[in-house]
């Protein structure tokens, strides 16, 4: 069968199971768009590439499939570039695919052109210009193999526009071998029951758990683990979700802005059980003093994870799920004996810990952002599934939302980028129309990307933005104040547009409240709402978020408020 | 920790941007590179990159980890301390005055260097070897004016066993 190079992308796109793609059209890409109306795949036009590759994010995180994009050449391939970014680093598995300038004029300087294979080289997990229209179908299908097998992440691959219209056979393929390409998804079992014999022998054992542990779709294994070595549990900011923030082994998010109870647990442990993460230095602070008493497990699909920024006993490289099934199964033949009574004395300090410094906040005339976070989470039974911009928002998300469930807290942690939030709440949402999606904003981040509230009300999302409006590009300000004697260069936000009138003129509904009493009204006629929503809380202006660790400090110096 | 010098040698997919990728990541993570040599093999398809860089213990697995990630690297070996032939090549343009002439011959023979081009004012050596005969070679050419030198860089292969 003689099919154009668009064709066969339709025909892969089909093959690999995909439904949605987030777009933006432009001349490179006409003839995709073309085919790609013809297909019964749906397009969700994008306000800005940019959007394309979050919203691509999002829902890739909230469906657990790959996350797919088509944008043009040029302006629109260049403007994926924080997308892609954001997504490396948090191991999202998203294909990007953007159109090329025709063969025959690259590397002349042609009307949009730009070397995007190249820009992109380091922050993609790989990536491809398609030379020949004989490649597409192998290098479209290595893409999402890619993207999604190993250690997820984003996979760009440029198509020249003549590309798209050269014809050639078709016939699916069934197999992929790629000789250099071959993750280590089995550990080796000897470490493993190395492993089991040390929780067993721990006195204070801790988990650790991040990003990986969702990404391997492992939570339940992890929590079954966890309750049967009667561990109590941290996770990173990628994490949260990885372990039900209602169990009592939880001991809430560890690291710069984690609790008391789960940094002070980490430098006291005698054995870290490190799973799923790499040790970011938002994590760790000053590693020499992270863990320091402990014997650390270290367990990732990702050999370069390991070792990278902390020494660890026993390594253990293999994929969380696959990893978490086999210590299962080893730890149920083990006889525990008196576990519980072994483990009294640890989790006893750490409910000392727990009382010594809680999180807290004390709500008076001015609406308290934590405030607004409990009850968000009070009325959606903490079932939603939260998105974040960056900054103080996205902190007092993750610490005063309780997450039961992966796949529920959705934020840029890698790359921390502002504007992540909106769009990738427009994926999450295309991925589960049924589910209540909100994006907890600030005034500063919920600028960077608002125009893509055109696409959240032209799709008739329903989702929920949550703006905890300061007034400050806060998370900037609050280290001005506490490390730089309040000087707040820049970081005033004085001239912000009135959202409420703003979510009116993008045709979504725009709510106010101004007063501690109007929060839980407005989030519940917000919340009720079929529509796209702005709530706007006018949030007390100068609120830090504690326990703060100084940049660079160990992480049991904490700020507390 | 100490910094030792390491000789990296991999086979990698021999298609346009995989020296970019390798090259890249080094400079991305701030990794040194001393010498790089790329070259087809007699694979179709397959290319072998030698890489010599400095690094402690940690930074070199964390390297060696690096490079096997790439997609398009096959085959990586650290060929440090371990049974390996190390050779480099270098053409060496030094001045030959008359008065050093002779001088130089004896040096071309001691080393079994080969003189490729000759001049008025110089000569051309080519020179093969380890690191210390090159580095022993250049310091006794040095008082007479080296000119210009290109060197290859560091080449390697594992011994197989005999
Ligand atoms: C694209 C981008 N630019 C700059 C920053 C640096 N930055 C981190 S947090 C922050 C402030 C965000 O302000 P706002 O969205 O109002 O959130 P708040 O901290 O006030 O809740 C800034 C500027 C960033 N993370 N991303
Ligand atoms: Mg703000």
């Amino acid at each position: 069968m003689e099919l154009t190079g668009a064709q066969i992308l339709m025909k892969v796109l089909e093959e690999e199971g995909v439904e949605t793609i987030f777009g933006y059209p432009g001349g490179a890409v006409i003839d995709i768009y073309d085919e790609l109306m013809k297909s019964g795949l749906r397009h969700v036009l994008v306000r800005h590439e940019q959007g394309a590759v979050h919203a691509a994010d999002g829902y890739a995180r909230a469906s657990g499939k790959v996350g797919v994009c088509l944008v043009t050449s040029g302006p629109g391939a260049t403007n994926t570039v924080t997308g892609i970014a954001s997504a490396y680093m948090d191991s999202i598995p998203v294909v990007v695919f953007t159109g090329q300038v025709p063969t025959g004029l690259i590397g002349n300087d042609a009307f949009q052109e730009v070397d995007i294979v190249g820009i992109t080289r380091p922050c993609t997990k790989h990536n491809y210009l398609v030379k020949s229209v004989d490649d597409m179908a192998r290098v479209v299908k290595e893409a999402f193999y890619l993207a999604r097998s190993g250690r997820p992440g984003p996979v760009l691959v440029d198509i020249p526009k003549d590309i798209a219209s050269a014809r050639t056979g078709y016939k699916p393929i069934k197999e992929l071998s790629m000789r250099s390409y071959n993750p280590t998804y089995k550990p080796y079992r000897k470490q493993l029951k190395k492993v089991v014999k040390m929780v067993v022998r721990a006195k204070r054992p801790l988990i650790f758990a991040g990003g990986g542990v969702i990404l391997s779709k492992s939570a339940d294994e992890l929590t079954r683990f966890a309750r049967r070595g009667k561990i109590p549990v941290t996770t990173s900011l990628m994490g949260l979700g990885a372990f039900p923030g209602s169990d009592p082994l939880w001991l809430g998010m560890i690291g710069m802005h984690g609790t008391y109870r789960a940094n002070m647990s980490s430098s006291q442990c005698d054995l870290l059980l490190a799973v799923g993460v790499r040790f970011d230095d938002r994590v760790t602070g000053k590693t020499d003093a992270f863990a320091a008493q402990a014997q650390i497990v270290h367990i990732d699909i990702d050999p370069t994870s390991i070792r990278k920024n902390i020494p660890v006993t026993v390594p253990v490289v293999g994929d969380c799920r696959f990893t978490l099934e086999q210590l299962n199964g080893l730890l149920e033949e083990e006889n525990l004996g008196n576990l519980e009574e072994k483990r009294t004395p640890w989790l006893e300090q750490i409910e000392v810990w727990k009382q010594e410094a809680r999180l807290t906040y004390d709500q008076k005339e001015i609406i308290k952002p934590q405030y607004v976070i409990e009850k968000l989470y009070e009325l959606t039974g903490g079932k939603a599934i939260i998105t974040t911009e960056v900054g103080q928002n996205q902190m007092w998300a993750a610490q005063y939302y309780h997450f039961d469930e992966p796949g529920h807290f959705i934020t840029s942690g890698g790359l921390g980028v502002m504007g992540f939030g909106l769009p990738a709440a427009i994926g999450a949402q295309m991925a589960h129309p049924d589910k209540m999606v909100v994006d907890v904003a600030g005034d500063g981040s919920i600028q960077m990307n608002i125009q893509e509230l055109a696409t959240a009300v032209q799709n008739r999302l329903p989702i929920k933005v949550v703006i905890l409006n300061n007034g400050y590009l806060g998370m900037v300000r609050q280290w001005q104040q506490l490390f730089y004697e309040k000087r707040y260069a820049c970081t005033c936000m004085d001239c912000a547009p009135d959202f409420v009138k703003l979510a009116e003129a993008y045709g979504a509904v725009g709510l106010r409240a101004t007063r501690p009493e109007e929060v839980e009204t407005v989030l519940a006629e917000g919340l009720e709402s079929d529509r796209t929503v702005i709530m706007d809380f006018l949030v007390e202006k100068e609120e830090c978020v504690y326990p703060m660790v100084p940049a660079g400090a160990p992480i049991t110096e904490m700020l507390l408020v | 920790m100490i910094e030792e010098k390491h000789v990296l040698t991999m086979l990698v997919d021999n298609e346009p941007g995989v020296l970019s990728r390798v090259a890249g990541l080094f400079a991305g993570r701030g990794y040194n590179i001393e010498s790089l040599c790329v070259a087809e093999t007699v694979t179709p398809n397959v290319s072998r990159i030698t890489i010599t860089t400095k690094a402690n213990e940690v930074l070199i697995e964390q390297i060696i980890k690096q490079l096997r990630k790439l997609v398009n690297v096959i085959k990586l070996r650290d060929l440090t301390g371990k049974l390996s032939v190390k050779r480099e090549m270098a053409l060496i343009c030094v001045q030959a005055k008359p008065e050093h002439r002779a001088e130089i011959l004896r040096i071309v023979d001691i080393f079994r260097c080969k003189v490729v081009d000759v001049g008025q004012e110089h000569y051309i050596l080519e020179v093969t070897g380890d690191e210390g005969k090159l580095t022993a070679l250049i310091n006794l050419l040095t008082p007479m004016g080296i000119k210009k030198i290109a060197r290859s860089g560091t080449l390697a292969l594992f011994r197989e066993p005999k």
